[in-house]
């Protein structure tokens, strides 16, 4: 039987696997600053610093040591939640990605509200009504869907609905700026056009795999001994939605975590002050800490959703082997 | 009843990869699209050839002329630069930062994934933990993690695309191969006395190749999108050359004197990844071919 220890025993040992990844994920993180060209003190040094102003710095941030002991410290500070200081602002990287990544979950978050009904709604049709006109038609949709750049489609949809109509705002999450959102009409409306731009790559992609779902199980013997033994045509759905639903919701599941990492030039497009808005800015301020403490969050982010996704497949799945 | 065996001429055997050819060269949509990207791909190569202006040469009176104005087609940039000649090179760097990762990837994850698959046990877990690793980050976040942290500049897009997309092909080559490897057949060269190196080589790879390849062109699209994302938000190409993320970034602060100029650049990039997109869907059909 399927019961509540199955599931946990599951994801412990699903936790056990995921541990060396995000190990390995931690060191990628941290060589993203060895990689980086240049000394990392310039930025802080003044130019004119002596040869013993700079030995002390970098013993101050202990850059004098290896790697491997370099590493361990970083590790351990980031265990306690200390995650250093921005270069440019001074300020505990910790809180500054904190703030931005709920900023982008939200935007992400609104996009999954907009992308995984339609998509499913889309995926399903086509599915069931495949070979038609209309599978076709939503086949070409979800495939333009995928291929759009979505900085670009920002782009266009600010030029609309800004621009030449003046419906909705372009840029910023709202009076109050990031610090203040409230779920008003005042905010809400500059949520509009990023979530919708950057829900349009998932729809296509929620759509597709509905679409191959639907139609793989709707061709399965069982369907045909459903509606054999006299069940409506609700009720045989009900039967496909339950087989269908264990992979359509891990996809659903990653996209929400590649919206998170996706959301990065959306941000930049509508001036979104979330993770990628902090990002670039990181980027052009040679800023190596909040870098790479905000691809730290962000990946573990994803590395957790995975296993969530993985959890709950298996809950929901009860074919999913638990070995 | 003694009957004269009339020599039946054998079936002339059409090669697999014929097979597909004309298949494809069946397929509307797939062919439309890949004469759209040749197009792309001849119009980028013989650019100094076509009579075009000078996509760098700028003018302070003809800045951000719209779509029709005689004498530039297509308008000009916010430097008054020619946009049809500035398009038309643009697909230089565009289509090279777009395109070649994947080919490097479809290499270099190819190898690894074969090597992976054949030799199994650890080096087999060596080179697939590490890939699981870089699953574990979304694609635009590494592509913009690496290249934010080399810098902006075409080589460290190179590299920072390439690395994005080196470990799912290593993953599908391997999975392939592994599969590959179990069959009768190679067990049968094995046995008769072939080293790692020829039976890969014969046996394995032509088996090996074909999915990969066609995995490798499903990424193309996302490989195109990113590279011009890479420089639309400017740690991709470096000003003044002309690529078409780069010019959608510089072009942005005109949306508000000349919106649809603006927009230009990106209608390339989605050109050009729908095209690439299309074409892939067309040849995983054409592959799929079992008559």
């Amino acid at each position: 039987m399927a019961g509540c220890d199955d599931v946990l025993s599951y994801f412990l040992r699903r936790l056990i696997l995921v541990l060396p990844v995000a190990f390995g994920v931690s060191v990628v993180c941290f060589m993203l600053v060895q990689i980086a060209p240049g000394d990392p003190l310039t930025a802080i040094m003044p130019v004119d610093a002596t040869a013993e102003q700079q030995a002390a710095m970098r013993a101050a941030y202990g850059l004098d040591k290896p790697l491997p002991v370099q590493y361990l410290i970083w590790i351990a500070n980031l265990l306690q939640g200390e995650m250093g200081r921005s270069i440019a602002s001074g300020r505990p990287v910790a809180g500054e990605v904190f703030g931005a990544v709920s900023n982008s979950l939200l935007l992400a978050g609104a996009a999954a509200v907009i992308a995984f009904p339609i998509g499913t709604f889309l995926g399903f049709l086509a599915g069931y009504f495949r070979d038609t006109i209309l599978d076709r038609f939503i086949t070409a949709l979800s495939i333009t869907g995928v291929s759009v750049p979505n900085y670009w489609l920002g782009i266009v949809l600010v030029i609309i609905f800004s621009v030449n109509l003046g419906w909705l705002p372009s840029m910023g999450a709202g009076p109050g700026g990031s610090q203040d959102w409230h779920w008003d009409w005042a905010h809400i409306r500059h949520l509009v056009l990023p979530a919708v731009t950057l829900a349009v790559v998932p729809i296509g992609i929620v759509a597709r795999t509905v679409r191959a779902l639907a139609g793989d199980i709707l061709s399965m013997d069982f369907v045909q001994a459903l509606y054999a033994k006299g069940l409506s045509r609700g009720d045989v759905l009900r039967h496909v939605a339950r087989n269908a639903a264990a992979t359509a919701l891990s996809v659903m599941g990653l996209q929400l975590g590649y919206l998170l990492g996706g959301s990065i030039l959306i941000e930049t497009v509508f001036n979104w002050p979330g993770s990628g808005f902090l990002l670039s800015n990181a980027i052009f301020q040679r800023d190596l800490p909040l870098l790479q403490g905000t691809i730290l969050i962000l990946a573990m982010f994803f590395v957790g959703m995975n296993l969530i996704v993985d959890v709950a497949q298996a809950a929901i799945d009860p074919r999913i082997k638990r070995t | 009843m003694s009957q004269v065996e009339t020599a039946v001429p054998a079936p002339t055997h059409r090669g697999y990869w014929s097979l597909v050819m004309s298949r494809l060269l069946r397929d509307p949509v797939a062919m439309a699209c890949l004469a759209v990207l040749v197009l792309l791909v001849c119009s980028a190569i013989f650019a100094p050839w076509l009579g075009l202006a000078d996509p760098y040469k700028g003018s302070m009176i003809a800045r951000l002329k719209p779509l029709g104005t005689p004498g530039y087609l297509l308008g000009t940039d916010e430097q008054g630069r020619d946009m049809l000649s500035r398009l038309i090179y643009g697909g230089r760097l565009t289509l090279f930062i777009g395109l070649m990762p994947v080919v490097l990837a479809f290499f270099i994850g190819g190898a690894l994934g074969i090597v992976a698959g054949y030799v199994g046990g650890i080096t087999n877990t060596i080179i697939m933990r590490v890939v699981d690793v870089f699953f574990a980050f979304p694609s635009v976040l590494l592509a913009i993690a690496i290249s934010g942290a080399l810098g902006a500049g075409v080589l460290n897009s190179l590299v920072s695309l390439t690395i994005v997309f080196i470990p799912p092909v290593t993953r599908v080559a391997e999975a392939v191969t592994s599969g590959v490897r179990q069959l009768d057949y190679i067990d049968a060269a094995r046995a008769s006395g072939a080293n790692a190196l020829t039976v890969i080589r014969v046996h394995v790879i032509g088996n090996v190749l074909s999915p990969v390849f066609v995995y490798a062109t499903s990424l193309t699209s996302v490989c195109m999108i990113l590279a011009a994302g890479l420089s639309f938000l400017g740690i991709g190409v470096r000003p003044p050359e002309p690529e078409w993320g780069l010019m959608l970034n510089t072009l942005r602060s005109a949306i508000y004197v000349n919106p649809w100029l603006a927009a230009l650049p990106g209608v390339m990039i989605f050109a050009t990844s729908l095209c690439l997109n299309l074409l892939s869907d067309g040849l995983r059909s054409a592959m799929n071919v079992r008559d």
